[in-house]
Order: structure tokens, then sequence, then C-alpha cells
């Protein structure tokens, strides 16, 4: 058990290294924390990023893509693609970087369709744009929602009612 | 038509909005539906009416208490949620449960895909129009809740398992019991097979219904049954083994064609395996300890000492927690999957070093199944939609979280 995740772990690494010598420009760290290994990336060409892994690696699933808010550091967001390869066995973290005034990224759901409401759900939560994606909306949040909930700097309180919320209030009184 | 609002759009096209109140889509789904004749055209799915800030609360509470909040998400199988966090925040921090905890836990957790895939089957056959398998089959879940009655204490948010273990031990006594169950349940799944498996009406309700080929599957994100229905072996359990499954023997069944009829199949055998696993489990069960020895190091005092930036009082500021403790956890970032009954049940917990998870991201396997509707339902009639809707296997508490 031990020596699987060992050279998993080993394995991993080097798709790695392959893929900073195929961007050399793009890849800035490579990390491992507990037998998994991360990359991590410039956002602008995360697309050729993700299709080399998909299609010359063989890293077919998509497990998760989600964002991260490491407020007060610079560049502020962080876009995590959890890959896994099903017939190799690996799994692969890539993670985009992006700034917080104009936090925008490329969508990969021309790679994989799955990762549209993933997407959505990121740009509802950090408020980071996926640019063409085909339906960019809120999912989870109500429509015209204010703010992006999972942002470290929004309340956990929230800041106020919902407007649904305030016209039943008012129909009440 | 009670909750049903139909808008006309020329003489043959129509609009329903069906749901967020409608027994069939299983929780508070909406699906707005433009309809040809009775031919779907259009199919948007709409959720997020059971939002509740899951990820957004867990930042908020220390690890072992960001636990009851799993317990909320697939509601009806919480065990297995429970797993999936205690082992994320396990290979977090580098525990290894004892021997003991692992066999309960795979064990439990077998149990849970059992009355999951029970209440599954119950709706799904009852949406199609099958009504004595639901009496049938909430007739066991209703065994497998006394069981977990008897273990832990509690039938629906269990919150049994901890990290770095379980948190009681169980009895000689039930484990006898569980064993008794397992006899029957594999009877009885005969017994639902010979009501369905070749029946004519179920087998034209669900061949060649919602047929995904593997590639599709692959690339919108299926998991669980409703990935193997369409014949990929990916199957946690056996890919990246947790727990006691590397020591214990079961078959994954795999579908051929991607369709309904082959989804309910595959649950079905899966049922079957889930019996065999629990027996070997009690079999194989070692003594000895329940959880693990440094299980007690992670029971942090709820008062942190809490750091205030950007913005002066704690209405509008950021929060964070920092211990006179150096490190409490240490520093990093781990994504850990569990196959739940429904899909893969996946956790990415980036830690700071505080006591609290900086953020925890819980991969939903039902959001991404519903996020496949659309594809699975193009050309299809409305019967058919109520079908499909079944057979993903969704429950809205995970898909809102």
């Amino acid at each position: 058990m031990a020596q699987e995740i060992e050279r998993n772990y080993q394995d991993s690494l080097k798709i790695a290294f392959l893929l900073r010598e195929q961007f050399p420009e793009e890849v800035l760290e490579i990390t491992e924390f507990r037998g998994q290994v991360s990359v991590t990336v410039k956002k602008e060409k995360i697309k050729e990023i993700l299709r080399y892994v998909k299609e010359e690696q063989g890293f077919n699933h998509l497990q998760d893509l989600c964002g991260v808010d490491y407020y007060l550091e610079n560049p502020r967001f962080e876009v995590v693609y959890n890959l896994f390869s099903i017939w190799r066995r690996l799994h692969i973290r890539v993670k985009a970087k992006i700034d917080d005034k104009e936090p925008e990224i490329d969508s990969i759901t021309d790679l994989w369709e799955g990762a549209n409401w993933h997407e959505r759900e990121c740009f509802d939560m950090f408020g980071i744009k996926f640019t063409g994606h085909p339906d960019l909306r809120r999912i989870l949040m109500p429509e015209d929602w204010d703010g992006h909930p999972l942002r470290k700097d929004y309340p956990l309180k929230g800041r106020e009612l919902w407007r649904g919320f305030k016209e039943i209030l008012e129909e009440q009184k | 038509m009670g909750q049903l609002e139909i808008e006309k759009l020329s003489e043959t096209k129509f609009v329903l909005q069906m749901g967020p109140h409608h027994p069939a889509t299983h929780g508070v789904l909406k699906l707005y539906t433009e309809f040809e004749g009775e031919r779907v055209l259009k199919i948007v799915p709409d959720v997020g009416y059971l939002h509740r800030g899951i990820e957004k609360l867990a930042e908020s509470k220390t690890y072992p208490s960001a636990m009851t909040l799993t317990d909320r998400l697939d509601y009806i199988s919480s065990m297995t949620n429970n797993i999936g966090y205690c082992l994320a925040v396990e290979r977090l921090m580098g525990i290894e449960p004892p021997p003991r905890a692992k066999y309960i836990r795979t064990m439990v957790a077998e149990l849970t895909r059992l009355s999951s895939h029970l209440l599954w089957l119950a709706t799904h056959a009852l949406d199609i129009g099958a009504m004595t398998v639901f009496l049938y089959a909430f007739r066991e879940r209703e065994q497998i809740l006394e069981l977990f009655e008897k273990i832990c204490g509690a039938r629906l948010t269990v919150s049994y398992p901890r990290i770095g273990g379980v948190r009681v031990d169980i009895k000689e006594k039930v484990l006898e019991e569980i064993s008794k169950f397992t006899e029957i349940m594999l009877n009885r799944i005969d017994e639902y097979e010979g009501l369905l498996t070749e029946n004519r009406i179920w087998i034209s309700r669900t061949k060649g219904v919602g047929v995904v080929s593997s590639e599709e599957a692959l690339s919108l994100g299926l998991t669980g049954p409703a990935l193997r229905g369409s014949g990929v072996y990916y199957d946690i359990r056996k890919l990246i083994p947790y727990d006691a499954y590397s020591e214990v023997d079961f078959e994954v069944p795999l579908g051929e064609n991607g369709d309904t009829y082959d989804r309910y199949l595959c649950r079905i055998r899966e049922m079957k395996q889930s019996a065999l696993i629990i027996r070997q489990c009690i079999e194989k069960m070692p003594e000895g300890e329940i959880i693990a020895e440094q299980t007690i190091d992670i029971d942090i005092p709820h008062q942190g000492k809490r750091k205030i930036s950007a913005g002066d009082s704690l209405w509008s500021g950021f929060i964070k927690f920092v211990d006179e403790k150096a490190e409490l956890i240490p520093p990093g970032e781990i994504y850990s999957a569990i196959e739940a009954p429904k899909g893969e049940l996946g956790f990415y917990i980036v830690s700071d070093g505080s006591g609290r998870p900086y953020r925890m991201r819980v991969r939903a396997p039902s959001f991404v199944h519903i996020s496949a509707i659309p594809k699975l339902c193009e050309g299809h009639l409305l019967a058919d939609v109520i079908a499909i809707i079944g057979t993903l296997d969704i429950v809205m508490g995970e898909a809102d979280r």
C-alpha cells in the first residue's frame, strides 16, 4: 500500500517535471504534500496546459474544479483543478494564480463539459470570470445577490437580508 | 397538475416549469423545460434552493466540529459523508486509524450504501410506476436504520466516525444481528429483481433511455454507478483503496450500454457486493482500539486567538484564527475522495496551520449529475425525464450544500 503511494507520487512528479519542460514560462512552482503533487501555473495558458495534461498524459477525469481565496496575498485567487488518470491511476493538481484586479481565466468547458457548473459555482462564490464559458450565471445564490460569499472579506453572517426576504417582511406589516 | 405552470409558446411548443416542489424531482430541483408535443426541446436545471453555505460555515468551525456539517450534505447516506471528511483530515494530518476502526468504517459505509441504494430503488421504481418495490425497499431500509441506532444511537445524521477512528465500539451482539441481516438482504435483493429485472414494463421504460457513452460520461464528470453503467472501471474503493477496502474481496459491476436499465443492474449488483463486503468485515474484524492516539491532539478549544485585519469591526473585518501554539495542523492542501453511494465524494481541504479549515471544498456527485440532465434528456419524452432524474440518484442537500 505504502509502496503504491510512493510509486504514484514519483510518477506524478515526473509528469509535473514534463509539464515544466513543455511550458517553462508558465510553471511557477511544483510542490508536494502527503504524496500529492501540485503544479502552480500562470493563468494565461491554462487551457493549453490542461489540454496537454489531458490529451498527452491521459488525465481524462476532472475530479474537481474550485476556487480558493488567499486574502491579502498577491495574486489573491487560485483556481484549483484536481485531475485523475483512470488508466494510470495517478492524481495531479494544477493551480492557476489569479489577480485581484481582473479576476479572469479561460474556461475549460471545451475540454470537459462537466466543468460548466463548477465554473459557474466558482464565479458565484468568488467572482472569478471564466472567459468563453457558454452560460456564466450565478448558480447557488439568487440571481440578484450582491457580493461573492466565499471570499474571505465577506462576513459569515452575510451583509444584509436578501431582497426576497425583505419583500415578505414588508408584506407582513 | 397542481404545482405545474404551463406556458404556451406556439401551437405545438410549450414551457413546463417542473418543480421546485414536485415529488419526482427528489427535493427542491427546478427544471425549466420546453416541449414540442411531448418531446423535450430544451431543459435547464435550476439549483440552489437548499443552499446553506456549508463550505463557508466550515471555515469558522474547528476540524472536529465541522464534521456535523457533512452529515447534512447527502442526508440519506450521512455515514459515508462523515467517513469522507474524516479521511481527508486524517490524510492532511498524517493519522492512521487502528485496524478495528477501519473495518467498522468499511462495514457501516457499506450498510449506508445499501440503505442509499434501497431509497434510490424505491423512489425510482415509484416514479416509473412500480409501487410495490417502494414498500418492500423501505421495509429493509428501516432495518438498516435500526442497526445504525444500535451502533451509535442515531438514525439519520449519525456523526459516528471520528477523525482517527470511530466514536463507540460495536458490541458482538449487534455484529451478529448485522450478519443475520445480510442474509435476509441477499434474499430480498433477489425478490426485487424478480419484480423488476425481467418485467416487460420496466424494461420498456428503462432500456435505451438516457443513453450516455463512456467518453461522454467522463467528459460530463459522471461518477459512481452512473459512470460504471457506461462501462468505465472507476471505483475509488479499488483504484485508491481507503479504510479496509484493500483487504476485502469484491467485484465492481459494470454496464455496457450506458442506459437507465444498465445503471439499474449496476446498482442492484452493487447491493449484493455490499452485503458480501459487510459479511467479510464481520468475519475479519480484529480486536483492539477504535480510535488513533493522536486524535486527542486535534480536540482544539473553540476559542482561538483572533487576528482581525482589513476593517476594524468584527462585522466587516476578516477574522483569522491563530493559537498560541504555533502550528496545530500542518499547513498544506489535500484532495481526498471516497466512493459514496452516489458517486465520487471529494473533499479539498486547505490548511493554513490554524485549528480551522482555511477552505473546505466539497465535490458533490449530485451537483455534477444534475448538470448532466440536459444531455441525457435530449430527444426524450416527458415521462423519460422522470426516469432519468431517478436513475442519476440525486440528493439536493448535497448538490446545493
